[in-house]
């Protein structure tokens, strides 16, 4: 830090109304270097405590847990910046923001490695029944099973390779991408769908999903929920991926039909499915449990030590650079 | 060639059996549960025999079957066969290279994903409700960590190969240097263990091998470091890994193989740390097919008195 351009941590208010996820493990970076008004450690109510304390405050901490509403922006006349350790902004009002000239910061590209990592991880967890097979050797089966070493009968004849298999990314942005150039690797066929094609990539564009699934074998989820991709993974879109087709989803549940994804599962009309994210988190579909070509996450893909570190550093670094009248890294094109 | 007798010892692969009984006249060694019995009344014919890692061909094997004209195993490994006296004897020795490589790795990758970022305990924690009651924990990200490989062979190269798309820098420790390789070079499996936050081990096991990660090498590794092993349990100095993880002197563990399969230590079953798996390092519908297709192709080949697709011995 320049120290001619230092301010009293005092002078560099920060307003926080539900502590963002960064906080569990990294709040005294920002209470080191800012001053931090915790709405959420004060007996009054928060309108109160926002016409009490905050009228000067021109900047707001959040998180998907504490949402910065219209109202929240209102009772605030001199918010400037929101900062949220999220990537995606649904929980901040943009167009009241576009409004009143506030601008947004998120967590830029901090947990597109580890999102596209945990999609990798899944496909390979699925398609090789790695999770599977843990269970099995746990639960003290191998021994039993000794006349069947490499699986023909006592482990699993659904297991196949992954090298030469046509995956199709949906939604080819910091986290597709990521997913795209790991597959490659690993001898895939890649494929994508996306709003538009990208010039700036050699893999097959197919400008509908239905389309890409005919031609693969498994769909790897990575594209923003709107009214637009809303249950785009419809029952229609499963058949058509067939019945050793495989789907992971690291984006949100929302994209899937769920209650026609569990149909296909149990009836067997889809290979399998890795899943982060569903339509109504914390609850998994549990008609699920029993099944073996399922791997769940508590959505839990963007979250390591190392993104958390990282994401407290692009925060505090925004909030370095608004406070000493420096370009902003992260701001969220805001489309209002 | 159906009057040719050739020996199944262990019941891998329907596919391998449904050919092998199309061109020769099989015996499945499991149907003979009074093993003496059978090497009594039926030894004298087998000219051939299938077998695998769970099956070795040892000497008292070998001397058990004196038509014995050819080994061919179903496996890469040869750690199971005594190529010594095989070739002192003249039994032709065959495994199945190159149409493994691939998923071997792809099982290193996955094994590695899965164990550092918990995805079997998270499937666990989902599975059981836990998730109602809170979040998961933060895991260990896998881009970027460096990997330290044991053994730069077709195997450890793929490996290489495919974490490198994850930027993880690799280095590697090899019998010799090697220099066409762009990755770094440790003249011990120590200082390549201290040198790496995920040591994978990949060469082949042999005297040399055996015990290759022992106490030292964990020590090196140390308490944010993690082992995987597609290669041989016995690379493993097995009681000291345990020991190791259980005292969480390691971060954790993915293991496709073990000292005394299909035993596993019952104290790695309550640990979330390790992701343990029933070797299954080849083991998908299009390999086993492929391996399967090579054991027929040689003994084909060997039985037409042609040259071997894939000899060793």
């Amino acid at each position: 830090m320049d120290p001619q351009d230092h301010q009293q941590p005092e002078l560099r208010q920060v307003l926080v109304l539900q502590p963002p996820y960064v906080f569990n493990i990294h709040e005294h970076l920002f209470t080191d270097r800012f001053h931090v008004l915790k709405a959420y450690d004060s007996p009054l109510p928060t309108r109160d405590f926002l016409h009490a304390n905050a009228q000067s405050v021109k900047v707001v901490l959040c998180s998907g847990a504490g949402p910065i509403t219209a109202d929240v922006i209102r009772d605030l006349l001199a918010l400037k910046l929101v900062v949220t350790d999220a990537t995606g902004v649904n929980h901040i009002d943009m167009a009241e923001c576009g409004r009143r000239g506030i601008v947004v910061t998120n967590a830029g590209d901090v947990y597109s490695d580890d999102v596209a990592d945990a999609a990798i991880g899944l496909l390979i967890d699925v398609m090789r029944r790695i999770t599977s097979g843990d269970r099995f050797v746990r639960g003290g089966r191998w021994p039993t099973s000794r006349e069947y070493p490499l699986g023909a009968k006592s482990f699993d004849v659904m297991v196949f390779k992954l090298e030469g298999k046509r995956v199709g990314i949906v939604g080819l942005g910091n986290i597709g991408s990521r997913v795209a150039t790991r597959l490659e690797a690993m001898g895939c066929i890649v494929s994508y769908t996306s709003r538009q094609k990208k010039q700036s990539t050699h893999f097959t564009f197919y400008p509908n999903i239905l389309q890409l699934a005919f031609d693969s074998d498994a769909l790897v989820l990575c594209c923003a929920l709107t009214s637009n991709t809303r249950h785009m993974i419809n029952n229609k879109v499963m058949k058509a991926l067939g019945k050793k087709g495989i789907i992971v989803n690291v984006a949100r549940g929302a994209l899937i039909d769920e209650v026609e994804l569990v149909k296909c599962l149990v009836e067997g009309e889809i290979g399998g499915v890795g899943l982060d994210v569903f339509e109504n988190e914390p609850n998994a579909p549990r008609e699920l449990f029993e099944l073996d070509n399922v791997v769940f996450l508590p959505h839990a893909a963007a979250f390591t030590n190392e993104s958390f570190y990282d994401v407290a550093q692009v925060m505090i670094a925004n909030l370095e650079a608004f406070f000493t009248n420096k370009p902003l890294l992260t701001l969220v094109n805001n489309k209002f | 060639m159906e009057n040719i007798d050739v020996l199944i010892t262990t019941p891998v692969n329907p596919y391998l059996e449904q050919e092998l009984d199309k061109r020769f006249n099989l015996i499945r060694l499991w149907n003979y549960p009074q093993k003496q019995e059978f090497f009594k009344n039926h030894s004298d014919s087998i000219r051939g025999v299938v077998n695998n890692p769970w099956h070795p061909a040892d000497r008292e094997f070998i001397d058990s079957l004196p038509a014995l004209e050819i080994v061919s195993s179903y496996s890469v490994g040869l750690d199971h066969v005594d190529l010594g006296y095989c070739k002192g004897k003249g039994v032709k020795v065959t495994n199945t290279p190159d149409v493994l490589t691939e998923d071997v790795a792809d099982l290193a990758i996955g094994l590695m994903l899965t164990t550092l970022r918990g995805i079997s305990e998270c499937d666990r924690y989902v599975r059981s409700g836990l998730w109602k009651k809170g979040d998961f924990k933060l895991t260990t990200k896998f881009s970027g960590k460096k990997v330290g490989i044991i053994g730069l062979g077709r195997i450890g190269t793929a490996i290489a190969k495919r974490a490198e798309a994850f930027n993880c820098p690799i280095s590697y420790y090899s019998r010799s240097e090697k220099p066409e390789s762009n990755y770094k070079y440790f003249p011990s499996v120590v200082e390549l263990a201290s040198h790496c936050d995920i040591l994978v081990v990949a060469c082949p096991l042999t005297e040399q091998t055996r015990h290759i990660v022992n106490r030292e090498v964990l020590d090196a590794l140390g308490p944010k470091g993690f082992l995987i092993n597609i290669g041989r349990g016995p690379h493993v100095d097995e009681p000291e890994l345990v020991a190791a993880l259980v005292e969480g002197r390691i971060a954790g563990a993915g293991l496709d193989v073990f000292e005394n399969e299909p035993h596993v230590p019952e104290e790695l079953f309550g640990l979330d740390n390790v992701v343990l798996l029933p070797h299954v390092g080849s083991g998908t519908v299009e390999t086993r097919n492929a391996m399967a297709d090579l054991v027929i192709g040689n003994l084909e080949a060997h039985f037409s008195k042609k040259p071997l697709l894939t000899p060793v011995v």
